[in-house]
């Protein structure tokens, strides 16, 4: 195995390409040092990101923001900005593994590892986030429900790697949201993660709302129909019934050990309901 | 494969060494530089036992590569002593008895210290939350927050 630290995106894409299939990025490495030494991948050549400035910076865009793919859940925590704006998706970073796992594990990496319980995925998802893709065909944006195609697959191209995700501009009376249920209070994956982004008019009725879930199909799923179910309401009781309901019946989820299809499923749509609740608090607080 | 040269600052000191491109931090620390105070729990994040400070962060050195460390500060345990003077978390596990067989204790120390340092007065809630990625099975946990609290206590001077 070969071991390269480019200080540019144009090196990191030539080795990648260079390497086809056999390369590997190298972010936080929480997941790829874990999987190197079970050796169920044996890259040729690894390519660390995390000298090169864009991957690890957050930067104000339009409005919102680009977060560099190798920025680290603790440093998301640590951006006041960010945290003001999306407290939904740092909370979802805030959430996995420990204080250690905290000071490497990166957006970017949560995202390409593509695992169907990612916490910050379906917080993206609801947050209508866009991945800046880059490749030896050059840049693409790529929104982030499309990233991930199934358990461990991307949608990125042979040399292709993400070098930031958008966060867009988040409009006044918005607000997000994300909860994830584990058995214990620490240190476990999902086994329901639910986000949800909304927008209150001045009345407190929604106007928009994202609803995605994860950890209950081969990937983070978007559900369309659970957002509808509460626009044009104050989140009323039926609303947020209807929200239930609509999340649950997207659910597609596997019996494992962390739960079964039915608990999944049921659990789906009482975390969607609970964060829309929370964003909705949130955002009521910003009017 | 060629090896990686590397040059960091492991506790104060510019340190030199080759390393495989596989090779982890924690590896390098053991093997090549006789560091052995961190150990190697599970291998995989997991444990903490290997916690060690990289470029200010708390760290498993099991997930890092060694030649990620290329011009970059590493903290081990080695460096908490002053000499013969013991950090001051050092001497309340010893006088809380907050500690057993010990292999975990090298990684909680260095784990609890990077908590004092940016959190000199932390509840016990924040304790318990910022140390559960340092597993233990000796203690049951109750000596070893108790140490933290009553040093925190005393830094500042309580």
């Amino acid at each position: 195995m070969r071991y390269e630290a480019p200080q540019t995106l144009e090196a990191a894409v030539g080795l990648l390409a260079e390497a086809g299939d056999n390369g590997r990025v190298l972010a936080g490495g929480t997941d790829l040092l874990v999987q190197l030494r079970a050796e169920t991948i044996e890259p040729e050549i690894v390519v660390d990101v995390k000298r090169i400035t864009e991957l690890r910076t957050v930067s104000p865009e339009d409005g919102g923001f680009r977060i560099g793919a190798a920025v680290t859940g603790a440093e998301l925590g640590e951006h006041d900005g960010l945290r003001a704006a999306w407290p939904g998706v740092v909370e979802a970073a805030e959430l996995i593994g420990s204080t250690q796992i905290q000071g490497r594990a990166s957006l970017g990496g949560n995202l390409c590892n593509a695992s169907p319980a990612a916490d910050t995925v379906p917080a993206l998802i609801a947050a209508d986030a866009v991945a800046s893709i880059i490749g030896p065909n050059g840049r693409r944006d790529l929104a982030v429900a499309d990233v991930v195609s199934g358990p461990g697959q991307t949608a990125l191209a042979r040399g292709e790697l993400v070098a930031s995700i958008r966060l867009p501009s988040q409009s006044a009376r918005s607000a997000d949201a994300y909860l994830r249920f584990i058995p214990r209070t620490e240190m476990d994956i999902a086994v329901v993660g639910a986000g949800v982004n909304l927008t209150l008019d001045g009345d407190g009725r929604c106007t928009a709302a994202r609803v995605a879930l994860g950890a209950v199909a081969e990937r983070a799923l978007l559900v369309p129909a659970a957002g509808d179910a509460i626009v044009g309401s104050t989140l009323d009781e039926a609303a947020l019934s209807q929200l239930a309901e609509a999340a649950s019946a997207a659910c597609r989820p596997i019996d494992d050990k962390r739960g079964t299809k039915i608990y999944r499923t049921k659990v789906a749509g009482v975390l969607a309901r609970r964060a829309a609740e929370i964003a909705q608090t949130r955002a009521g607080e910003r009017a | 494969m060629s090896k990686c040269h590397v040059t960091a600052t492991i506790n104060g000191d510019e340190v030199e060494y080759l390393c495989e491109p596989e090779e982890t931090l924690l590896d390098v620390l053991r093997d090549q530089l006789f560091l052995t105070g961190s150990k190697e729990g599970c291998g995989s994040g997991d444990c903490g036992a290997c916690s060690v400070m990289l470029d200010g962060r708390l760290v498993c050195a099991c997930l890092v590569l060694g030649a990620e460390a290329q011009g970059r500060k590493v903290e081990t345990i080695e460096g908490m002593a002053h000499g013969e003077t013991l950090h001051p978390l050092q001497e309340k596990f010893l006088e809380h008895a907050a500690l057993q067989c010990g292999v975990c204790t090298p990684g909680v120390l260095v784990a609890a210290k990077a908590l004092l340092d940016r959190n000199p007065d932390p509840t016990e809630t924040e304790v318990r939350y910022w140390l559960a990625g340092n597993l233990c099975r000796c203690t049951g946990y109750d000596k070893i927050i108790r140490a933290v609290m009553d040093t925190a206590a005393e830094m500042r001077g309580n």
